[in-house]
């Protein structure tokens, strides 16, 4: 049992030894599809720098959220590059986790798109480049709108929602009227239900920092949704996220689709969706308030401020969030698979324009969502569809696991609300925001 | 093995939060009080005895079912008990996916189709009866097991003596109740002391299937300790957890030792 690793690290040290010149950075990434595609392209990179070799390890999204936060708490040095969140970012950052990014001018740092960079900044210190960015939309499928007699309006209300979903409900054709995230996560059904909550006049926390939970607009929203996705929904959807519910749309089964904007790019590619040519897209729904409406999300590379190999970490960094690497995957994959919502310049590319119908949406969600302020009432917190403190985590994820049990009907929307209220209070407490 | 064992004790009274790092504050039993106040806490440790107690029921009368089947010498024996052993060497997280997707997604699964072809609504089956679920899945993992047991047991069985007995006009179930189960009464206690040591601490597929949702409906202690653990980061509190669950398995096991023992007496 434990010869074979010694075994494996004598063999790895003999052959290692005859290439120490070369400097070997350990990046851990999510196993999205974006991703993927820049370890295909590593080998550019590679070929520009022979002293520096890129090892991988690609992780699904919790775990390697587990990976990072284990590592970059105990010191552990296990990785050069980490993929983090805009969640991790401002957190890290502050503590002095990580090390500040400063790119040289041909990085054009003002490129980047303004929300997406405050979204990654603490105290005007930028701590990651974003690798790829995202906010919430409505897709929908424009034939069953049309053969409804509606129409989708550029930016829709909830009410508005439900009546198309409540026209393009058809289960006995397998057609659901809309599909949303169910699946119990602070990153799966919160993220979704925190923009509700938001535009229906919500927030997580007050300025005291005192949980909101069971406050009228959380019962509003949350009401809201599960009673529309209990009348026109898919069976199962307390079991969805977003994986789940991009295979449902691309079937042809859902009639509308809230979720995020890099979903746009997935179900108008004829290579894997049926309805490729009958998608259209909206803003996200809104209620009391546009504020916090859409979410913002980012996937951005980072430095652990434990790591001896900063400055190659550097390099690999500036290759891999530069105008040239869009252009490169461009060039080299498609104008369709470009990674989004980072950077002024590739909205501004004529074949991007073409080769993604969605990009003005995309760009104009992205550019409404501001971290930093995003609820109606005032809240003491950075952050549209999270609140960047170390406590959320786990109570975003005892609030998910309430509102799926909520969803599933095993509890009314109160008791859910009640006892989500009684999770966030403890946390709250322990992180001693208050007695 | 002890080294471990003194860190989490050691853990267990500190405040200690990955994501809070920093001075680690004796805090004494806080931590014990926090993992027990938990929400979670009391539907977990009934859900832990609930799963243990339905998967060795079912297993142990499935198993001696099917033993006793395939024991009398048919054609293609050796075939149809290499398949009832199949299902032991699938991975548990493999296990889980296959339940999910293949059986008893509501949209695409096998239990739906059947379920469609009698004219029914399907059954949404990890969000209505999501514990019965992980029950099921790993009832089918270990049956094998069980079963191969039993099996095996069933071969010293003394012919002579079930021919004795039948010659005296003993019918089929007092065989099966004066000779074959006593037979088996060792083995039974094998099989139930085993499976109480790794279904202890099911959690593969209770993660990759419903994630402990709906709510806490299929949350039991080893997943709770990973809540606390891997999406808390609160060492801590997990720390205390686990110490909670070895003392839950300990008294498990005494009891248990205490009836098996009887058992190996006689």
């Amino acid at each position: 049992m434990k010869l074979k690793p010694c075994l494996a690290l004598v063999l790895g040290l003999g052959v290692a030894g005859s290439t120490l010149a070369a400097t070997e950075l350990v990046v851990a990434t999510v196993n999205n599809g974006h991703m993927i595609e820049m370890q295909k392209l590593t080998k550019h990179f590679e070929q520009a720098h022979p002293d520096i070799k890129v090892k991988w390890v690609t992780l699904e999204e919790g775990v390697l959220r587990q990976r990072v936060t284990t590592d970059i708490a105990t010191k552990g040095g296990q990785f050069d590059v980490m993929t983090i969140g805009m969640y991790e970012t401002p957190i890290w950052g502050k503590k002095g986790w990580l090390k500040e990014l400063r790119p040289d001018a041909g990085y054009d740092v003002d490129d980047l798109l303004p929300a997406i960079r405050s979204g990654l900044s603490s105290d005007g210190k930028l701590f990651a480049a974003p690798f790829y960015g995202e906010s919430s939309m409505t897709l929908y499928r424009t034939d069953l709108v049309k053969k409804a007699g509606l129409s989708m309006p550029d930016r829709p209300t909830w009410e508005q929602v439900r009546d198309i979903a409540a026209k393009v409900h058809d289960p006995k054709a397998g057609v659901y009227g809309i599909c949303l995230r169910g699946k119990p996560g602070w990153g799966d059904n919160m993220a979704f239900l925190s923009t509700m909550v938001n535009t229906f006049g919500g927030q997580w926390f007050d300025l005291q920092w005192k949980p909101q939970l069971n406050s009228k607009p959380w019962k509003d929203a949350v009401g809201f949704y599960v009673d529309l996705l209990k009348k026109y929904g898919p069976p199962g959807a307390s079991a969805n996220s977003f994986n789940e519910n991009l295979a449902l749309f691309n079937e042809g089964k859902c009639g509308m689709w809230v979720d995020a904007s890099i979903a746009a790019s997935f179900v108008s590619d004829p290579k894997q969706s049926k309805v490729a040519d009958k998608v259209g897209f909206a803003q996200a729904p809104t209620a009391v308030t546009p504020k916090g409406a859409n979410w913002l999300w980012a996937w951005a590379l980072a430095i652990p401020a434990s790591s001896q190999k900063a400055d190659a970490a550097q390099k690999f960094i500036h290759w891999a969030t530069s105008k040239d690497y869009v252009k490169l995957v461009g060039k080299e994959v498609g104008w369709g698979n470009v990674p989004t919502g980072t950077r002024k310049s590739t909205y501004a590319t004529p074949e991007f324009q073409q080769a993604a119908k969605f990009a003005d949406a995309e760009l104009k969600a992205i550019s409404t969502a501001n971290p930093n302020d995003s609820t109606l009432p005032k809240s003491p917190y950075v952050g549209v569809q999270f609140a960047a403190i170390p406590e959320f985590q786990s109570i975003g994820v005892a609030v998910g696991q309430q509102m799926s049990a909520a969803l599933s009907g095993r509890v009314t929307v109160d008791q859910a609300l009640a006892a989500s209220q009684t999770a966030a209070e403890r946390e709250m407490r322990r992180g001693g925001y208050y007695k | 093995m002890i080294v471990p064992l003194v860190m989490t004790l050691y853990f267990s009274t500190v405040r200690y939060n990955l994501m809070q790092p920093g001075e680690h504050a004796f805090v004494g039993l806080e931590n014990f009080e926090f993992f027990v106040t938990d929400p979670g806490f009391g539907p977990a440790v009934l859900n832990t005895l609930l799963l243990l107690g339905s998967v060795i029921v079912a297993t142990v009368v499935l198993g001696i079912g099917l033993a006793l089947l395939v024991h009398e010498p048919f054609p293609g024996r050796g075939l149809v008990r290499v398949l009832l052993i199949s299902p032991f060497f699938v991975m548990p997280t493999v296990n889980a996916l296959l339940w999910k997707h293949m059986m008893m997604n509501p949209i695409y699964g096998v239990l739906a189709e059947v379920w469609r072809f009698f004219g029914a609504a399907p059954v949404d089956w990890l969000t209505e009866h999501p514990l019965f679920s992980v029950i099921v899945m790993i009832s089918w993992q270990w049956l094998p097991f069980a079963c191969l047991i039993f099996i095996t047991s069933l071969q010293s069985l003394d012919r002579e003596q079930m021919e004795a007995a039948r010659m005296d006009g003993a019918n089929a179930l007092q065989r099966l109740w004066y000779l074959v189960l006593p037979h088996l009464a060792r083995p039974v206690a094998v099989v139930v002391m085993i499976e109480m040591i790794f279904l202890m601490s099911v959690f593969a597929e209770i993660y990759t299937t419903t994630g402990g949702g709906p709510g806490h409906a299929s949350t039991n202690v080893a997943f709770l300790i990973y809540t606390q653990a891997l999406l808390s980061f609160d060492v801590g509190v997990a720390s205390a957890g686990a110490l909670f669950a070895v003392l839950l398995a300990n008294i498990a096991a005494v009891f248990l030792i205490r009836l098996v023992g009887k058992n190996l007496d006689r």
